[in-house]
């Protein structure tokens, strides 16, 4: 079963944190995705840019709208996405709660519902393991 | 001689910190003020020692030089001041110190831990508090020990902190009465100090750990506390841990407890861990963490009898899980049945803890591994292992689940050893 990890946290003002908070951070991410890796359960993990660089389309008035920005602001924005494939939510949870980013932000574990894959779309549940 | 001075200062800043901020913190519950004094005291001793030579008694300088800053701070502030010390100037009072007897400075710093690990503090904040307000541990250092980020942690102390002036949280140590309640969370958190060296984060950041300090955390309030079987009773516990932490493998290869090399354990870790379970059995008050520290006794005994006794390790998770009926107890205490009465019996017990959280808890899958494997039930096994290793996020656990489980394919192991789990519920170390 695939699971994402949509990890949301509180977008710092870039001037805000040191280069050594920064490197920390990045460190603690490195190791997280190595960990996924060796265990074989990472399919694919992204970490974005501040919300500020985000651009929103919508066609949902009838026409086309692009905003600069986001559609909501929100406190805490999405910042990054881990694709898990694991047996169940609870190997997932298990997962989840070793991100750093739990630890200043929070980690929603959503199930895949299709996926996108050798032309055609296929549900998540498949087994683990390519 | 500059160096001489240098290096008693850095010397004290270790040793008497946790003193010093106690006395200075206690007078208005200010602990962020009390540090910033101390901080400047410090930074003063670094620039004037080198010249003038150490002061005879170098803690009451300190001191001086720290209150005298709080002085100002509160004058600068407007406060009214009414203490006759404050007339002081600081050449005055260091005068003054030099004649002051240093063992007259009265340690407080067991008022300092019963306010770090007040009810009323975020107990997630206890255990950074102590290591700071006591250690002299900044966040930075703190943080990467909890693997989480120096400002988080920075915003977590400082919230504690001024929770604590705000809320006025008496510097006081509780009385009788009150003693057994408010030591518990102390004593937990100590023990949290201990417990983070297992990581809270999946992956191998090198972090630094700080079972040393939690040792010393430990020791310092069985000190201070003699007659506390508990306090006695936590010290044994760390110190017995710590003894066996050199023959429990790397972040690539994890040792579980029964195939560790004894002649790697620290004896003398071990011995001064006996004595305090020892001294704790003498007071004859009976609680978790002097049985979790007997059944790590029992474990050590191994380095002499060369064999571990199953039957007395049963008897004291039996008696644990009449007191604290946690999870982990539950899993570890199914263990030892399965241990001395056979996997049978061991897998009943762990059916019957029958609580919805063993589904997640990955301790309960291993147990129930290592059992259906000691009793022949290879394919049982087999999905309980893959269940296990599903829910282990450390690399070294998973590799050893997968070898138990490989090595078990094809053979029946009657006597195979199922695995000890630990009260905490982790994986022994």
């Amino acid at each position: 079963m695939r699971y994402a990890l949509l990890i949301h946290y509180p977008q710092p003002a870039v001037s805000t944190l040191s280069e050594d908070e920064i490197k920390a951070g990045m460190a603690a991410f490195h190791a997280y995705a190595k960990a996924l890796e060796e265990a074989g359960v990472l399919r694919s993990a992204e970490v974005l840019q501040t919300i500020a660089k985000a651009t929103s389309v919508s066609m949902k008035q009838g026409k086309l709208q692009v905003q600069d920005g986001p559609f909501a602001d929100t406190k805490e924005a999405f910042a990054g996405i881990f694709v898990l494939d694991v047996p169940d939510l609870d190997a997932a949870l298990a997962w989840a709660e070793k991100c750093p980013a739990a630890h200043w932000g929070t980690v929603e574990i959503r199930p895949s519902a299709v996926r996108f894959v050798d032309g055609g779309w296929t549900s998540a549940s498949e087994p683990v393991r390519a | 001689m500059t160096q001489d001075a240098a290096a008693r200062a850095e010397e004290l800043a270790r040793t008497a910190y946790g003193r010093l901020l106690a006395i200075v913190a206690a007078k208005n519950g200010d602990i962020e003020s009390a540090e910033d004094c101390l901080a400047e005291a410090f930074a003063q001793a670094l620039r004037t020692w080198p010249e003038t030579g150490v002061p005879n008694s170098p803690e009451a300088w300190l001191l001086t030089v720290a209150r005298n800053r709080g002085h100002d701070l509160r004058r600068s502030a407007a406060y009214r001041l009414t203490e006759p010390l404050d007339n002081l100037n600081q050449a005055g009072a260091l005068s003054v110190v030099q004649e002051l007897d240093p063992d007259a400075i009265p340690d407080r710093r067991l008022a300092l831990l019963f306010v770090c690990a007040h009810p009323a503090i975020d107990p997630a904040a206890r255990t950074p508090l102590m290591l700071q307000a006591v250690l002299g541990f900044d966040a930075e250092q703190i943080g990467r020990a909890f693997a989480i980020p120096a400002t988080a942690m920075a915003q977590r102390l400082v919230r504690a902190k001024r929770r604590i002036r705000d809320a006025r949280i008496p510097f006081v140590v509780p009385d009788r009465g009150q003693m057994p309640a408010r030591l518990t969370p102390v004593l937990e958190a100590v023990y949290g100090a201990y417990a983070i060296d297992f990581p809270l984060v999946a992956g191998t950041v090198p972090r630094d750990s700080l079972a040393g300090e939690a040792h010393y955390l430990a020791t310092m309030l069985a000190e201070l506390l003699p007659e506390e079987a508990e306090a006695l009773g936590l010290a044994a516990l760390i110190s017995l841990s710590l003894a066996r932490h050199p023959a429990r493998g790397t972040v690539d290869e994890f040792v579980p407890l029964d195939e560790q090399d004894p002649s790697f354990w620290d004896a003398a870790l071990i011995a001064s861990g006996e004595l305090y379970l020892r001294r704790a059995r003498d007071l004859d008050r009976m609680g978790r963490f002097q049985i979790e520290a007997a059944i790590q006794s029992v474990h050590c005994a191994r380095a002499t009898s060369g064999e571990t006794d199953w039957r007395a390790l049963l008897t004291l998770h039996t008696a644990l899980l009449s007191l604290a009926p946690t999870l982990g107890v539950r899993v570890a205490h199914a263990a030892a049945v399965g241990r001395v009465e056979g996997p049978d019996e061991g897998l009943k017990a762990l059916d019957a803890v029958g609580d919805e959280a063993t589904q997640r808890f990955q301790p309960a899958w291993a147990t129930r591994a290592h059992l259906l494997a000691a009793a022949g039930r290879v394919g049982e096994a087999a999905l309980a292992y893959e269940r296990a290793i599903s829910l282990t996020t450390n690399g070294a656990v998973r590799r050893y689940l997968e070898r138990r489980c490989a090595g078990m394919v094809g053979e029946t192991r009657p006597n195979a050893a199922p695995p000890i789990t630990c009260p905490g519920g982790r994986l022994p170390s």
